[in-house]
């Protein structure tokens, strides 16, 4: 078999893979659902998932631990992630492919052309990767201060090296011994200056722009939706998530540049094709020329997939072994072997240090930046209720790779992706919007936890949500508290019962209790006893329509009695008011006012239960803005956002 | 450069494109020309009616089947129950298909007793088939997520292994109904499809406490059957039950007080809710069944007007003792 026929089945492979993967993402029992598919596999084998995480977090989560595979085989074959497996590589060669159909040769040797722009994937990797490094930097910053002895000893080892490569008189030791020094320096200001500052803080951005989150965000929320129908049939009602025109519509503008030039965003963009840019630089096996034989005839830049140039000065670095330059050479002179291309090679990606160190800056500055919003702090969004077992926010944002999988897993389909409203980090990470849906955040479910790749949503257990078992203590966990908008409930503001909330609240005992009201009916005029016979009422005034108070919810009472108690009407008819007993007393007199009542049971949240399932504000019949609404109030995550004592 | 004049094959040619082209647009624009603004409301134009599922020669029939124990086994409990009313034959013949409407309103496990127990669904979904009905179909419009519902209360897998099929409604299933002289369900979406291709429906419900109407039995049930925003009606519940009753005239209920759910109803949560009363009742009349299911909550029939509105319409008695009663010990 031919090796671009062996790629070409390896990427057919893993794009219907990475297809399955999304498919069976759906919380069910058939066997094409979620029934133990390794559906995070691609993720985990992605290593920017795992080297960003484990930046941020100082730990590399469970199944991440895939990503250093293909780091090893990386670094001993070179980018073969990009053209063997990676399925948004696959999307966008087949784009280009179809795109660029019937394209004579010199306009493919043009398009596929080495470009300067090529290095701004490595810039924006060292942008993404210094932005999670914040905390990790935050931590070597402060040595001096907090350790100074190791500091020190540092710097003094250091200092001993320079000084005995100025005695063997060497050009460079000089440059040692005053560069040490100046780092020193800088690095005691820096502490500083930092110091006591909680600023320098990491971030977790990758996903941004990472292939396989970016590619999962984009098929989960924007595609999966779309063609959700009778034909590929993954969830009972239509799917939706609010804000997704931004990720369908960078998702449209990777593909689409394809026809302007092949494999654009894997050229400019992709900071995980620049990772392996960087790993692969000194690959064992690597394309190149044979001493002899070229004719310079330029077919091998032809349909090369990377725009690294095989014709010339090969570039390793954007070499994404579609191996077509093999295939493609009718004089044998393009291998793949252990020795360098007989042309020369460009081992190193094409970024200067002072690029390199700029980008690092500008990531590790970004963040601190952001912070300074408040958003992390005191200046949290109350309505931004994050999935159950989500860890305390500024841990969340060092580990939410925005893949969207949770979103996509939610039964309810009431994780939604953030736009702002948790910050600008927040964005495309998961919140819960109850007016969406099929219902609340279901209290008995721990799919989104289970699922999450990174554990930025805890893989909780029912027994740790729900506050049995080993958690009785603690309770069940909390996502937010409901709170009664008493200017638009009901009964609150409308004299209208419903108590739909309390209904459908599923913790017991309930965190919605009520407490009952008679509150007097407006009415165009007084209500006037004119007598009683049996339990059968007869009054003088405005009439009152059956259909509106013989509902079993009105009642009438007598001004000037004190303690009497309110009866419930019955029926209304030509001959008066039905009442359900006898009740007046013997001395009500013709002319005595009759108040009309009704009973009302008004809605109130016992904190102490309130689980923020947001159930309630799913129910309520105030369908615009609900009389009921979950915030992120006493959330267990946040010791900080706590309510009670 | 000297002008190239114009020659007359290509002048008439110009013209005709021209004259087609503006023909074109004027025969598109008069073509769809509208005078008047669209209604601000569109109508509904479909008027679907929803059949009298009762036999006549069966009404007024009710069996009290009474537990020995606590831990009563529902499925010979309901055989035994059936069988003392003439057994489900009189009410399922051959050939026909019957919808059973059981309450799956929560995504909440069987134990918890907020909806109808598999076991229960199962039986009769058996009772049904041995009686010679050529399909049995089981379905509800929950609260909570509908797929959920089905599989967390087990009704789904139990209903399927026993031979029914299950409906989970969808959007497309629903159609736009009244009830004739209702004055709450006006074209409203009721889930009409499954109700469309049935012969017979059997309401199964669980005794529930609930906070708004005093008790979920057989009569709120049919709640189950609506779409649309139906949380409003809440604002009258007692009327809509009453409304419900006039559009749904069953075959026959079966209510399981083999535990009631005492409080935190109509959700529960709590094993400490559910209280063991072993009474299941086999009902053509469903006020009398719900009468008799109040006393399991320790409620009379005045305690829940909604029962004195459902027999105002005709929907049944709240007297059972005047029907054809059957009181059996289950064994």
């Amino acid at each position: 078999m031919r090796i671009v026929t062996t790629r070409r089945t390896s990427q057919i492979f893993f794009f219907l893979l990475f297809l399955w993967f999304c498919v069976v993402s759906s919380l069910g029992e058939q066997w094409w659902q979620l029934r133990g598919w390794p559906v995070n596999w691609l993720i985990q084998l992605d290593p920017l998932v795992g080297l960003g995480t484990l930046l941020a977090t100082g730990t590399l989560y469970a199944g991440l631990l895939w990503g250093l595979l293909t780091i090893v085989m990386t670094i001993l074959l070179g980018r073969f992630f990009c053209g063997w497996l990676c399925p948004f590589g696959t999307l966008h060669q087949a784009v280009g492919w179809l795109a660029n159909w019937g394209r004579r040769a010199p306009w493919r040797i043009a398009a596929n052309r080495y470009r300067r722009g090529q290095k701004v994937k490595y810039t924006l990797l060292v942008f993404l990767l210094g932005a999670a490094a914040g905390d990790l930097i935050r931590r070597l910053i402060a040595v001096p201060i907090q350790t100074p002895y190791l500091a020190a000893a540092i710097v003094v080892v250091l200092l001993m090296f320079g000084i005995g490569a100025l005695r063997l008189r060497t050009i460079s030791g000089g440059r040692w011994v005053t560069s040490i020094a100046a780092v020193a320096i800088g690095w005691v200001v820096l502490s500083l200056f930092t110091d006591g500052s909680r600023l320098l803080a990491a971030s977790l951005q990758t996903g941004l722009l990472d292939p396989i989150p970016l590619f999962y965000r984009s098929v989960n929320l924007t595609l999966l939706p779309l063609v959700d129908g009778r034909l590929i049939s993954l969830s009972v009602a239509s799917r939706f998530y609010p804000g997704t025109v931004a990720i369908g519509a960078i998702f449209w503008a990777a593909v689409l540049l394809n026809l302007v030039i092949p494999r654009f965003y894997c050229r400019f963009i992709c900071p995980l094709g620049a990772l392996f840019g960087v790993l692969g630089k000194n690959a064992l096996w690597r394309v190149g020329q044979r001493a002899d034989g070229c004719t310079a005839c330029g077919d091998c830049d032809r349909y090369c997939e990377g725009g690294c140039e095989p014709s010339a000065v090969i570039r390793t670095p954007e070499c994404v072994m579609c191996m077509n330059c093999l295939a493609d050479c009718r004089h044998g002179v393009m291998g793949y072997r252990l020795d360098p291309s007989a042309a020369g090679e460009v081992a190193a990606p094409d970024i200067s240090k002072r690029e390199l160190v700029a980008f690092l800056a500008a990531g590790v500055t970004a963040v601190p930046l952001a912070r300074l919003a408040g958003m992390t702090g005191d200046a949290w969004n109350p309505t931004v209720v994050r999935p159950p077992g989500s860890l305390q926010e500024e841990e969340f944002l060092q580990r939410c790779i925005k893949c969207g999988q949770c979103m996509r897993v939610c039964p309810t389909n009431v994780i939604h992706p953030t736009g702002f409203q948790a910050g600008i980090e927040g964005i495309w990470t998961p919140m819960l919007n109850f007016r969406m849906g099929t219902s609340g955040c279901q209290h008995g479910c721990i799919a989104c936890g289970n699922l999450c790749p990174t554990a930025a949503i805890r893989p909780i257990s029912i027994d740790e949500r729900l506050g049995k078992g080993g958690f009785e203590a603690r309770g069940p966990l909390r996502i937010g508290m409901a709170f009664v908008d008493r200017g638009r409930c009901l009964p609150w503001a409308m004299d209208r019962p419903c108590i739909v909330c309390q209904e459908n609240c599923p913790v017991s005992p309930k965190a919605i209790f009520t407490r009952i009201e008679f509150r007097p009916v407006r009415l165009d005029g007084d209500l006037r006893l004119r007598g009683m016979t049996g339990n059968r009422l007869t009054f003088d005034g405005p009439a009152l329509p059956s259909d509106r108070f013989a509902t079993g919810d009105y009642y009438v009472s007598l001004d000037g009695y004190p303690g009497m108690i309110p009866v419930r009407i019955v029926n209304i008819g030509p001959g008066g008011i039905t009442l359900e007993d006898h009740p007046f007393t013997a001395n009500a007199a013709e002319e005595d006012r009759i108040t009309l009542l009704v009973r009302l049971q008004l809605p109130y949240v016992d904190p102490a239960r309130c689980i923020g399932c947001g159930v309630c504000e799913h129910e309520c019949p105030v369908k615009g803005r609900r009389a009921i609404r979950v915030t992120a109030e006493n959330e267990t995550r946040e010791r900080q956002h706590r309510l009670l004592l | 450069m000297t002008e190239q004049p114009i020659d007359r094959r290509e002048f008439l040619t110009r013209c005709t494109q021209a004259g087609l082209s503006v023909a074109a647009a004027g025969a598109l624009g008069i073509g769809f020309y509208d005078g008047k603004a669209p209604p601000a409301l569109s109508e509904t134009t479909e008027t679907v009616q929803i059949p009298d599922f009762s036999i006549a020669g069966m009404s007024g029939k009710i069996c009290i089947a009474r537990g020995t124990s606590q831990g009563m086994d529902r499925a010979g409990t309901v055989r035994q129950a059936f069988d003392a009313l003439g057994g489900m034959k009189a009410f399922v013949k051959p050939g026909e298909r019957v919808l059973l409407k059981v309450n799956a309103a929560f995504a909440s496990p069987p134990a918890l007793g907020a909806t109808s127990h598999p076991d229960l669904v199962a039986a009769v979904v058996r009772l049904c088939l041995d009686a010679g009905a050529s399909r049995v179909i089981v379905t509800d419009n929950p609260i909570n997520d509908p797929a959920s519902c089905f599989a967390l209360t087990g009704i789904d897998a139990a209903a399927r292994l026993a031979g029914a099929e299950v409906v989970i409604p969808r959007e497309s299933l629903f159609q736009r109904f009244s009830v004739s002289g209702g004055r709450l369900i006006r074209d409203w979406p009721v889930l009409y499809a499954p109700l469309a291709r049935v012969d017979r429906i059997i309401g199964m419900a669980p005794v529930k406490d609930h906070h708004r109407s005093g008790a979920s039995m057989t009569l709120k049930n049919w709640y189950g059957l609506l779409g649309g925003r139906r949380n409003i009606f809440h604002q009258d519940i007692h009327t809509i039950i009453q409304e419900l009753a006039m559009m749904i005239k069953p075959t026959v209920v079966v209510l399981d007080g083999t535990q009631s759910m005492m409080s935190n109803g109509p959700t529960g949560g709590s094993l400490s809710d559910l209280k063991p009363t072993g009474t299941l009742i086999v009902s053509t009349d469903p006020v009398a069944a719900d009468t008799v299911g109040a006393t399991l909550l320790g409620r009379t029939a005045a305690d829940l007007p909604f029962i004195a509105k459902a027999e105002s319409i005709g929907a049944g008695t709240a007297d059972y003792r005047s029907l054809y009663l059957k009181e059996i010990q289950a064994s």
